[in-house]
């Protein structure tokens, strides 16, 4: 048998709850090869992350325990290590980085230190190990090297935070990188960024690199070979093309079509008179402008898209909408009437026509409110839409609609899955019977397969009831597959607005295309293809 | 992370049936030491209904052959069990009569400074307007005067009665539940569930209550039970200053810092009441700790599943 790099064989890591013991990942093996990358791809809850975390021994034992299997790194089995000897090979042999960068950095000390004690933790000097910070700053591409060394995690974007990570991790030039959820966090053209960045690190140390990612793009754009993981079990394992076009488990086929930006796109059909006109809204915070002027209309029954990336403004855009923020300038037209400009009195029978459902579902539900009281809140706020003998029928009839059952009513939000309670904030926004439901960032905090029932679900209710949607997102083809209208946003300022088929079509702005550039295909041979196109200016960049 | 997906799928956890009461104690049944607690109180609360009725005149009348007579001896008659006091008074017939007045005064105490403090936090947590700002300072300047020094000017004035001791030590107390209950309602205001009810149409007086107040509430709790204990022992500082309950009214604080002169010889007289305290305090915070956990739906399974395995 050939040496591998790492090789994890037969694992099986259980949970001890007090439901009962739980295995969190059932015989899974892989291996990783110098210089080749290894994608682990899998939902939340599928386990890809735990077989990384008994590698790195990060598994809290108890309430963990590794029933059976082994990690062999350079013929040794890790788990059967010393602490002690576990230790030398973390961060010098071995090295990780997270998906929050800014969780993982201690705040209270300059990048420069710790990056160099990453380095002086095994023993290095620290004026080697400061001079090779530097060195390692501008290899990630940090701006003014020197000067960054001083200064602190909050300083620093988050793009330049999962450098500096990057960065930290290269120190001791590893054999292996781990890479969890390395660009979730990060905006779709930081993403491709540090995304190349780890590439052309490889390329230069031959290191082999493990991804564990949900995103289908991310591996078509960097892994070599894939493992697919759902429910504890590796389900399928091959290069990144043969997965992609030829998947040969039904949960693989399932994952790949649920991708968005694949479907036909909507033409607009909606005429009349806007439901909503906003006209040259302005907002700033002090000297901050966060809204420059911005004007769109949006018509009954239609859906508009707000796209854009993080401090575009286009959260301010719905907090302000929602009189959650004032605005500082402009107007905002509700069927004919100034909504900025309204009192307290219109405003709270205004809220029934204009309801929100937030990105995360598990801050946006109250943790003590049974789903049966978050929902008919609604009603206890504003008792002239259903007297109270209905409520539970009501609730229910909601329940049924979203694709919940009745039963349910009495559970709390935590009892329930991601997607679950997303559908749970869309039945309290439904129980208000609203015309036009604000999605902020609706869906991106869900698997991709959850996401495409949740967009299915919305699509139903616009078309069932006729709701408007104003969908506020920063992920381009969840909006092609649903927007009528889409409004490009970037830095407060309104780039560009069309229909669909303008702007993913035709784009006129070049920010709209670099945008749209940015965006992962989950095709590997899309990607390739994609990644000569622009290899010569990304490496003129970088 | 991982876990708690696991641990929260809704097939794990089944509906409980009946009534909320049985519910309840059903919990209670579940956790052993709470259960403890919960008859303690129970047996100290009917001491203070009832105690004094029946037990007053032998708790009050001297016996000078019993003088600081050593406990676990019936040779004094069974209220004499645990000793007696440097006259000769039976020390259980005396707690048990003092019960009344030390509830009284900790209850109220703790009652009056915990719901006034949780008032006025909410309003200034809340209100982002000066009012808030009012109250802070309100409460920054009864902390900085010495609240001994407080006491004892207002009880000079007024009698010294159970009443004015209540007002005297809430008043003192007050700042400490405002400043954790505005410190609590400044973050749980801008968590996105109270945004979600505004979005709604949700009053403000219905954003407080019903979406902060259950949050802070198991907070305030806590602080309430330790603030307890510390009530009566100020309660018997007082005493000794003698600005408090003043004999042949009986305190436990008071029964401790009379018996203090006797330590070297007869440890009981201020163990007895001190236990007592302790006692009193430590359910409290038991059955307050598993109030919490009832309190908190995401926990409440811990309580409402039988164990299946260790």
């Amino acid at each position: 048998m050939s040496e591998h790099l790492i090789e994890v064989r037969d694992l099986v890591v259980r949970f001890h709850t007090a439901a009962g013991p739980v295995t969190a990942v059932d015989g899974v093996s892989w291996y990783l090869d110098r210089g080749e990358t290894l994608a682990i791809l899998g939902e939340s809850g599928s386990g890809k992350s735990v077989s990384a975390s008994a590698v790195m021994d990060l598994i809290d034992i108890p309430p963990g325990e590794i029933a059976r299997g082994s990690v062999l790194f350079e013929g040794r089995d890790l788990l059967k290590l010393s602490r002690e000897e576990r230790r030398r090979i973390h961060g010098k042999r071995i090295a990780m980085i997270f998906q929050d960068p800014l969780a993982h950095l201690n705040p209270t000390y300059s990048v420069g230190w710790q990056i160099s004690e990453m380095m002086t933790a095994h023993g290095i000097s620290r004026a080697a190990a400061g001079q090779r910070a530097l060195e390692l700053l501008r290899r990630v591409g940090i701006p003014d090297p020197e000067g960054a060394l001083g200064r602190y995690p909050h300083q620093f974007s988050g793009g330049q935070r999962q450098r500096l990570m990057i960065a930290m991790a290269l120190a001791m030039k590893p054999d292996i990188l781990i890479a969890d959820e390395p660009t979730t966090a990060l905006d779709v053209t930081v993403q491709a960024e540090v995304l190349a960045l780890l590439k052309e690190l490889q390329k230069e140390t031959g290191m082999g690199l493990l991804l564990i990612t949900h995103d289908l793009g991310v591996v078509a754009e960097v892994a070599d070979r894939v493992v697919v993981m759902n429910a504890g079990k590796v389900v399928e394992t091959g290069t990144a093309r043969d997965v992609y076009h030829n998947p040969a488990h039904p949960y693989t086929r399932r994952l790949i079509g649920a991708a968005p930006g694949k479907g036909a796109m909507h033409e607009p059909v909606a005429t009349g008179e806007p439901l909503l006109r906003i006209e040259n809204l302005t907002k700033s915070y002090g000297a901050v402008e966060a809204l420059k002027g911005i004007s769109f209309d949006l018509l009954p029954g239609e859906t508009v898209a707000v796209v854009g990336e993080s401090g575009s403004g286009k959260s301010t855009l719905a907090r302000t909408l929602l009189r959650l923020e004032d605005a500082s300038g402009g107007r905002a037209l509700w069927k004919g009437r100034d909504l900025l400009a309204m009192s307290t009195r219109d405003m709270f029978a205004l809220r029934r026509q204009i309801q929100m459902v937030f990105q995360d579902p598990s801050q946006s539900l109250n943790p003590r409110m049974s789903v049966f009281q978050l929902i008919s809140e609604a009603w206890a706020i504003h008792p002239d839409i259903l007297p109270k003998a209905r409520w539970r029928e009501r609730v229910a009839e909601l329940l049924t609609q979203v694709g919940l059952s009745p039963d349910h009513a009495r559970r709390y939000p935590h009892q329930f899955s991601g997607g679950q309670r997303q559908r749970i904030a869309i039945a309290r926004a439904l129980a208000l019977e609203p015309d036009l439901i604000v999605c902020d960032e609706a869906v991106s905090a869900l698997d991709v397969s959850i996401q495409a029932q949740v967009i299915a679900l919305l699509d139903q209710l616009r078309r069932d009831l006729g709701i408007a949607f104003l969908f506020i997102a920063h992920d381009l083809p969840v909006v092609r597959d649903f927007a009528d209208h889409v409004v490009v946003m970037q830095g407060g300022r309104l780039v560009e607005k069309g229909t669909v088929r303008q702007i993913f079509d035709t784009p006129k702005e070049p920010y709209t295309r670099a945008l749209l550039a940015a965006g992962l295909d989950p095709d590997p041979d899309v990607q390739a293809s994609r990644r000569k196109t622009r290899a010569a200016p990304a490496l003129a960049l970088l | 992370m991982l876990s708690t997906e696991i641990v929260g799928t809704p097939e794990a956890i089944a509906v409980p049936r009946g009534t909320a009461a049985t519910r309840v104690l059903r919990m209670l049944y579940r956790d052993k030491l709470a259960l403890c607690a919960g008859i303690f109180l129970l047996i100290v609360i009917t001491c203070a209904l009832f105690g004094p009725y029946l037990l007053n005149d032998i708790a009050t009348r001297p016996n000078l052959r019993a003088r600081n007579a050593p406990p676990f001896s019936l040779a004094h008659g069974w209220l004499a069990v645990l000793g007696a006091d440097a006259l000769g008074r039976p020390l259980l017939a005396r707690i048990i009569v003092a019960s009344q007045n030390t509830m009284a005064v900790a209850c109220g105490a703790v009652a009056c400074s915990a719901l006034v403090g949780a008032v006025l936090g909410l309003v200034a947590g809340y209100s982002r307007g000066r009012g808030g700002q009012i109250i802070m300072r309100l409460a920054d300047i009864i902390m900085s005067f010495p609240s001994l020094l407080l006491a004892v000017i207002v009880l000079y004035m007024l009698a010294p009665s159970v009443g004015n001791l209540i007002v005297v030590l809430a008043i003192t107390r007050i700042p400490v539940y405002l400043r954790t209950t505005r410190a609590e309602v400044l973050e749980i205001r801008e968590r996105m569930f109270v945004q979600a009810a505004t979005v709604m149409g949700a009053s403000r007086m219905r954003i407080v209550l019903r979406h902060i107040l259950p949050i802070v509430i198991p907070t305030i709790v806590t602080i309430a039970t330790l603030d307890f204990a510390f009530v009566m022992l100020a309660e018997s500082s007082l005493s000794f200053l003698g600005i408090g309950i003043q004999p042949p009214q009986i305190t436990w604080g008071l029964m401790v810092s009379q018996g203090r002169s006797y330590l070297a010889n007869a440890w009981w007289l201020a163990f007895w009441p001190g236990l007592a305290i302790i006692l009193t305090t430590l359910s409290l915070n038991l059955l307050s700790n598993w109030m919490r956990v009832v309190l908190d739906p995401v926990q409440r399974w811990r309580l409402e599943m039988r164990k299946t395995e260790a």
